[in-house]
C-alpha cells in the first residue's frame, strides 16, 4: 500500500513538472529587459512588443522594477537589455563598463498631483520648485517613492533645488512610502496628499480619489527614456545579437511610431525622440 | 461596498468567459505550487520522520531550526535565492532566474520546513505511542518509518495542504525570482500585485476571490480524496 501511494505521488509529481520543461525549450528565443513600472504598467509594452514579437519571432520578457533596482539587476547581468529613465544613472552605467551605448527612446514628463482642495494653494503654478517650496512650508502631506527609482531621484533633484531638507522631515508630512509608483499613488490618494508621478502612469492610473493634476509644464519636469545593451563583454552570456535587434527596432521609425501612437482614452503617453 | 460588488462581478465575468490570460495565470500558479509542494514533500517527511525517530547529538537543535523556519519572510528566501541564481552569483550559470523552476525552488525553500516540522510533531506523537510494540515485533526505527507514515497519512495530508497553502498564497518570494512576467512568470498573487500598483483594485480583489476559490477547490479535492481512502 505504501509503495503504491509513494508512486502515485512520484507520478503526479511528473505530471505537474512536466509541462514546465517544455515551456523552457519552446521559448528559448527571447531578450530579458530590465524597465521600469512607469514604461510597463502604462500598458505600453503590451502595445508595442506583439509587433516585434510577431515579426522576429523573439519574445521580450520584461522585468518591471524602479529604475534603481533594474540598474542594478543589468549590472548583475540578469537582464540583456535595460530600459530606464534616469539619464545621469544610464551614463554612469555606461562608463561604469556595464553597457555598450545609450540611445534617447522617448519621453514624456513628470507632474505634480494633490487634493482637489489644494491645501498648500500650488495649482496652476508652472514653476515646480516654487510649488514645493509652498507644499514644505505648509507642511502639507507629500509621499515620496523613496525607492531610488528614476522618479524618485527626480524628486530628490527637484527637493534640491528647493534647498529644503526633507530627509529629516520623513515620517512627518514628507513620508515615504518605498514602493512603486503604483502603490505610492494609492497611498497618496488614500491620504490625500501631494505626490510627484510620471504622465504615463498616472494617465493608467485608476485609483486617484480625489487628486489631480496640480503642477506641471516646468522644463524640470522633463523625463527622458533611454535604451542600452548590457556590454557582453563584461557579461558574455548577455543575448547580444537579439538585444540588439529590439534595440534597432525600439528606435526604428516602425518602433517610434508606434510608441507614438499608444494612447490612453486618446491621449498620447510618450513622445518618440529616438532621433534627437 | 461598491468596490466588493465590482470585484464579484469581474471575478465571474473572468471565469465566465474563461479568460486566456486568467487560465495561463492559474494554471501557472497550480504548476509552481505543486512542483514545490511535491518537492518539499520529498524532503520534509523523511527528514521530519527521521527527526521524530532517530536520537542523535543536535537533534533538538534541529527541531527547533526547523520550528523556527517556519516563519521564513518569502521576501528573505526571494532575496536569498535571486544572489544565488543572479548571473553574478554561484549558480547564475544555470540561468534560472526569471523563470518557474527559480520560483519553485524558492517556494520549496519556503515550505519545506512547515512539512518537515509538523511531520516531526505528528510521526513523534505515534512513535511514542508505539515504539514498544514496534520494537517487539522486531522493527528498528528505519523499519518502522514507513508504518507510521503511513499510519499518519492523513494527517500529513493536512500538513502537506498546510504548505500548499503557504506556497499558493506568497508574493514576497515570486516577486523577486520570477520577475512577475507577463505569460512567462506571471501567477496570481504577482498578478493580484501589479493591479493594485495599477490602481484597479476591483479586479485585483476579483483575481483574490479566484485564489481563494483556487485554494478551497485544492483542499476540498484533497478532503474527498481522504474520505474515499478511509471508505
Amino acid at each position: 500500500m505504501v509503495k503504491k501511494s509513494i508512486v502515485q505521488a512520484l507520478l503526479l509529481g511528473l505530471v505537474a513538472a512536466m509541462p514546465l520543461t517544455s515551456n523552457s525549450v519552446a521559448a528559448d528565443k527571447f531578450v530579458t529587459v530590465a524597465s521600469t513600472t512607469s514604461t510597463a504598467n502604462s500598458g505600453l509594452f503590451d502595445a508595442i512588443l506583439p509587433v516585434f514579437e510577431k515579426k522576429t519571432g523573439i519574445q521580450v520578457r520584461v522585468v518591471a522594477v524602479g529604475t534603481g533596482q533594474a540598474i542594478r539587476q543589468a549590472k548583475n547581468g540578469d537582464a540583456d537589455v535595460l530600459f530606464v529613465h534616469h539619464k545621469k544613472s544610464e551614463k554612469a552605467f555606461v562608463a561604469g563598463g556595464f553597457g555598450v551605448k545609450r540611445f534617447d527612446v522617448m519621453y514624456n514628463d513628470f507632474m505634480v498631483a494633490g487634493p482637489k482642495a489644494d491645501p498648500a494653494k500650488v495649482g496652476g503654478l508652472s514653476d515646480v520648485v516654487a510649488a514645493m517650496k509652498k507644499i514644505a512650508a505648509q507642511q502639507s502631506p507629500f509621499v515620496s517613492r523613496g525607492d531610488d527609482s528614476g522618479t524618485h531621484k527626480k524628486e530628490l533633484g527637484l527637493w534640491k533645488e528647493t534647498g529644503i531638507d526633507v530627509i529629516s522631515q520623513s515620517g512627518t508630512w514628507y513620508r515615504e512610502s518605498g514602493s512603486g509608483m503604483g502603490s505610492t499613488l494609492n497611498t497618496a490618494a488614500a491620504m490625500n496628499a501631494y505626490v510627484l508621478a510620471d504622465r504615463g502612469t498616472w494617465l493608467s492610473f485608476k485609483n486617484r480619489g480625489d487628486l489631480v493634476v496640480q503642477v506641471q509644464g516646468d522644463k524640470r519636469l522633463f523625463n527622458q527614456y533611454g535604451i542600452i545593451l548590457v556590454d557582453p563583454k563584461r557579461h558574455p552570456h548577455v543575448k547580444a545579437e537579439m538585444g540588439q535587434m529590439f534595440i534597432d527596432w525600439i528606435l526604428s521609425p516602425e518602433g517610434q511610431r508606434r510608441i507614438g501612437e499608444f494612447t490612453i482614452d486618446g491621449k498620447g503617453l510618450f513622445v518618440p525622440n529616438a532621433n534627437g | 461596498m461598491s468596490d466588493f460588488a465590482a470585484a464579484f462581478s469581474n471575478a465571474v465575468s473572468l471565469i465566465v468567459e474563461l479568460d486566456a490570460g486568467l487560465a495561463e495565470i492559474v494554471l501557472l500558479s497550480l504548476r509552481v505550487s505543486m512542483s514545490a509542494v511535491f518537492i518539499a514533500t520529498l524532503i520534509g517527511l523523511p527528514l521530519g520522520a527521521a527527526t521524530a525517530m532517530f536520537r542523535f547529538p543536535g537533534r533538538m537543535s534541529i527541531v527547533v531550526v526547523l520550528n523556527a523556519m517556519m516563519g521564513l519572510p518569502p521576501v528573505v528566501v526571494g532575496l536569498v535565492v535571486y544572489l544565488l541564481l543572479s548571473r553574478a552569483g554561484p549558480f547564475g550559470v544555470m540561468g534560472l532566474l526569471f523563470t518557474p523552476a527559480a520560483m519553485i525552488i524558492a517556494q520549496t525553500v519556503l515550505i519545506f520546513p512547515i512539512i518537515a516540522a509538523l511531520t516531526r510533531q505528528v510521526v513523534e506523537d505515534l512513535w511514542e505511542e508505539y515504539a514498544e510494540q514496534l520494537r517487539s515485533l522486531g522493527a528498528t526505527p528505519a523499519r518502522a518509518m514507513p508504518t507510521l507514515l503511513w499510519d499518519a497519512r492523513f494527517s500529513l495530508l493536512t500538513t502537506i495542504l498546510a504548505g500548499f497553502g503557504r506556497a499558493s498564497a506568497e508574493v514576497g518570494a515570486v516577486m523577486i525570482v520570477g520577475g512577475n512576467i507577463d505569460h512567462v512568470t506571471r501567477v496570481m498573487t504577482t498578478a493580484i500585485a501589479l493591479e493594485v500598483s495599477k490602481g484597479d483594485l476591483a479586479l485585483a480583489l476579483g483575481l483574490g476571490m479566484i485564489l481563494i476559490s483556487l485554494s478551497l477547490g485544492v483542499t476540498g479535492a484533497a478532503f474527498v480524496m481522504r474520505e474515499a481512502a478511509r471508505g
